[in-house]
């Protein structure tokens, strides 16, 4: 077996793992299933582009990469404002729609709410860039030797940096900040948070705007290391579900562990049956998780 | 298959068949959400089964997929009914008794892991290139399209007519009212005795059989599937026809069907003949906005749709509050 | 009863569905540093009806006035700072985080420089808690975590502390030790109302009492006085009749 597989693993795990956290936290303190999450990814990563493009029409020679990564000036400054674009894009959705269903319908409505606005987004999306490949850079990236005779590209270990930071300031804030606590507390109990003086639904935008926020890192990721396409966040939600029903629905570092098991699990299924067997691995995982313990690893029950 | 449209009255059988077919896929999806409260995700993986078991089982031998049964076409229908329906039966006995989305997101993993499968296991559903020469009903009137499409029309016309009759019937019987007594008041069924998982599962299998079985009339009646036929969008459509025709109504899952189906086609082919061909990609993709957020409004404004049944806020959301 | 009334409701109609309500026009008044009781058998709306003050029922009718002011529009979050603080039944802790992430919590809403000080008077006022502070809740007794939904409640110096029966799920000596806490609580000038389905604790405890029968007032009176009053215990015998599916 090739040892490469370990670092295909783990890239494919952080690339999952960035989306994972957002997914976590989302459907733990919105307390459903977002469909529409995989397009927040996709938002993101087009956002960033379309962002990053004019910049470069702008500055000229700003869309080079610096130094051995293929990140530009202009992506580096696209992708906080595509961050915030991305946030306010699912605030925007949550009050348009999720928020009228919160208060009146079954729970289920919210999800099936969920599954209609990916279907616009998406179709929008591919109304207005076409369904056409697109990328941030058009250089290539040549792996170099890392350690123990492994190789990453520059952009892989940028990803290893941003997955780590994002996973370690994501799970400060929810452990050590008064939101943070907010947002712990409305996951498990809003009445009680409520009257212990929490505002819930300023808890619950903040909420929608790290969500969409984290989305956005993972699609401009996504999109460096792979491509952009109207289905790149769509195609990952499969994964990103499986991955955080792993963990444990509200755990942070729960997801990210899921995220790596069925990384490495992917990197494994191309090694040995195929790269197009890839997205059955995130299925697999589901059952087994469903099967043996359906509230995941850190997970209260379900 | 554009080519067999000569004449209206064949154009218009086909239309009415395929806006049959659908509805049966309805009626399918209304026993599983509108009577008993279950959101499937995965539609088109549950119809692509039903449609690939019935063309692998009645196929003549072939290289390009597993076939060589050769069974009579009845066979195949009821192999799909019953692979759909098993498959409703492990995704639901796996999820029922976890919380509701659960189940929503292991029926999208069934559509995704289906469509994986009809593309890639080459030896078993032919990739991406399908399955042909599936044996279709009349198949001695093929060579005229109108007779043939009229004779078609008539047989699905039929199974679905049939297929009505025993969902109403089946909601009036007392199993039926059980399902309806735990959509409405979960505590006093359990109260009662009756398991409401047990419903619930037998339900969802029912609702997956009858996809399957749309598969593989939709499979026999143009003789040919690949796995594009069964994507997202699939789904999506189905879920636009329930809702508009109105959750929990069979008649209004039939209705709901012709009308979505019409639109769609109209569309498709304002699309194809008005629009210049470099934008009917694009165009094509505005359709699905349309749908995708005529599925979000009608959730918003009228989760009852246009035959409106009442909607039911759940016992279990004034139950939460309670012990909040 | 000594000076006006810090909590007064008026002829409440409240519950959790629109069109199905639990209390019918219940009206009840708190003087300050009082302890009231609400008593009756079950499903008589005690419950739905200090959730609706608190702002966790849907209050469809009537009047809510707490320490001079209107309550019945204000959103629930919004109530504690006014003083009026709650301690639910079920669920009264946040099981999945510490003892000190309960309280540092609760501290959100006062002013920044008041956290730390009011956080500590909690632990020394609650020494056992003190000891468990880094325990998740939920792993917390009945008993101890009954304690940490009342110092999660105090935390913001209220004015009034409503609890949702204290004792349910305790064990005689636990419900002496929280009764006791309570007496305490009382002498700090705090007003309060519990609901409880322990009659005997409750009227040893209280000050005054009220009888809830189906959602209205039926009897109520000085504690004393109630200790001994047949009444009360043909109202619960007759309220058997009305507990439905309990």
């Amino acid at each position: 077996m090739n040892p490469q597989v370990a670092v295909d693993g783990l890239m494919n795990g952080a690339l999952i793992g960035l989306g994972a956290i957002g997914v976590t936290l989302t459907y733990s303190i919105l307390g459903f299933a977002n469909f529409a999450h995989g397009e927040l990814i996709t938002v993101g990563a087009y956002a960033a582009m379309a962002i990053a493009g004019g910049v470069a029409t702008l500055v000229v020679g700003s869309d080079t990469g610096l130094g051995a990564l293929s990140i530009s000036p202009a992506l580096i400054l696209a992708a906080p404002l595509a961050m915030a674009l991305t946030a306010g894009f699912a605030l925007a959705l949550d009050r348009l729609l999720f928020a009228r269903l919160r208060s009146n319908s079954q729970s289920i409505a919210i999800v099936m709410a969920s599954f209609g606005a990916s279907m616009a987004i998406r179709a929008a999306i591919e109304f207005v860039f076409t369904s056409r490949p697109a990328y941030f850079t058009r250089e290539l990236q040549i792996a170099k030797p890392v350690a123990f005779g492994l190789k990453a590209t520059p952009n892989q270990i940028a990803l290893l940096i941003v997955a780590g930071v994002l996973l370690v300031g994501v799970h400060l804030l929810l452990s050590r900040t008064q939101i943070g606590r907010a947002m712990r507390a409305v996951s498990e109990n809003p009445a009680l948070a409520r009257a212990a003086g929490i505002d819930v639904d300023a808890t619950i935008r903040f909420t929608w705007v790290l969500g969409g926020a984290l989305a956005s890192a993972a699609g401009v990721m996504l999109g460096l290391l792979v491509q952009i396409r109207p289905f790149m966040g769509f195609d990952l939600l499969l994964p990103l579900f499986a991955a955080a029903i792993l963990g444990g629905i509200g755990s942070v570092p729960g997801a990210f562990f899921g995220a790596l098991v069925i990384g490495l699990g992917e990197a494994l299924t191309v090694q040995f049956a195929g790269a197009e067997w890839r997205a059955a691995v995130a299925f697999m995982v589901l059952i087994a998780v469903l099967l043996i313990r359906p509230s995941g690893m850190a997970g209260r029950a379900a | 298959m554009t080519s067999d449209l000569l004449g209206p009255i064949a154009y218009g059988s086909f239309f009415l068949v395929m806006a049959l077919l659908n509805g049966v896929v309805c009626l399918g999806l209304n026993v599983q959400w509108g009577q008993t409260g279950l959101f499937n995700v995965g539609v088109a993986g549950f119809v692509a089964i039903g449609a690939y078991v019935s063309a692998i089982l009645t196929t003549p031998p072939s290289d390009g997929h597993l076939g060589g049964f050769a069974l009579p076409m009845f066979f195949g229908w009821l192999g799909a009914a019953v692979a759909a329906g098993g498959a409703s039966a492990f995704v639901g006995g796996l999820t029922l008794r976890l919380r509701a989305d659960y189940l929503a997101i292991t029926t999208f993993g069934v559509a995704v892991v289906v469509q994986l499968v009809a593309l890639n296991a080459q030896w078993l559903t032919g990739g991406a290139f399908g399955i042909a020469f599936i044996p279709r009903p009349f198949e001695s009137l093929a060579s005229t399209p109108v007779l043939y499409d009229l004779a078609n029309l008539a047989l699905v016309a039929a199974v679905v007519l049939a297929l009505y009759i025993a969902l109403e019937r089946l909601a009036r019987s007392p199993w039926g009212r059980v399902l309806r007594a735990i959509r409405e008041d979960e505590r006093a069924a359990m109260a009662l005795g009756k398991s409401p998982t047990r419903y619930r599962l037998q339900a969802f299998a029912l609702g997956g059989a009858l996809m399957g079985l749309a598969g593989a009339m939709e499979a026999h009646f143009i003789g040919f599937i690949a796995p594009e036929s069964y994507l997202s969008s699939l789904t999506f459509q189905v879920w636009a026809m329930l809702i508009v025709g109105g959750s929990g109504n069979n008649l209004g899952a039939l209705l709901g069907a012709a009308v979505v189906w019409a639109l769609w086609t109209v569309s498709g082919l304002v699309i194809s003949d008005v629009v210049p061909a470099s934008y009917e990609a694009r165009a094509a993709a505005l359709r699905l906005v349309a749908i995708g957020v005529l599925l979000a409004t009608m959730i918003v404004l009228r989760p009852g749709g246009l035959i409106g049944e009442r909607a039911l806020v759940s016992r279990h959301v004034a139950d939460a509050e309670r012990n909040a | 009863m000594s000076g006006a009334p810090i909590l007064s409701v008026e002829r409440m109609v409240a519950g959790y569905e629109p069109g199905l309500p639990i209390v019918n026009g219940a009206s009840i008044h708190a003087a300050r540093g009082e302890i009231v009781a609400l008593l009756g058998p079950n499903g008589a709306g005690k419950s739905t009806l200090i959730k609706a003050i608190a702002g966790l029922a849907l209050l469809t009718s009537g009047e809510v006035r707490f320490d001079g002011r209107d309550l019945t529009q204000m959103p629930a979050h919004l109530r504690i700072r006014e003083g009026l603080a709650f301690a639910p039944q079920t669920d009264n802790v946040f099981a999945s985080m510490s003892v000190d992430d309960n309280l540092k919590l609760a501290a959100g809403f006062l002013p920044s420089a008041k956290r730390a000080r009011r956080t500590a008077a909690m632990y020394d006022a609650f020494p056992d808690l003190a000891r468990q502070r880094g325990l998740r809740a939920g792993r917390l007794s009945g008993g101890q975590r009954q304690m940490l939904a009342i110092a999660r409640a105090l935390l913001g110096e209220p004015k009034a502390l409503m609890l949702d029966e204290p004792s349910a799920g305790l064990s005689p000596k636990f419900v002496e030790i929280v009764f006791a806490k309570l007496a305490e609580i009382r002498k700090s000038g705090v007003t309060i109302v519990l609901v409880e389905q322990n009659t005997r604790a409750a009227l040893a405890l209280a000050d005054r009492a009220y009888v809830l029968v189906q959602g209205r007032n039926r009897h109520e009176g000085e504690a004393r006085a109630l200790r001994n009053d047949p009444t009360i215990a043909a109202l619960y015998l007759g309220g058997v009749e009305t507990e439905g599916a309990g």
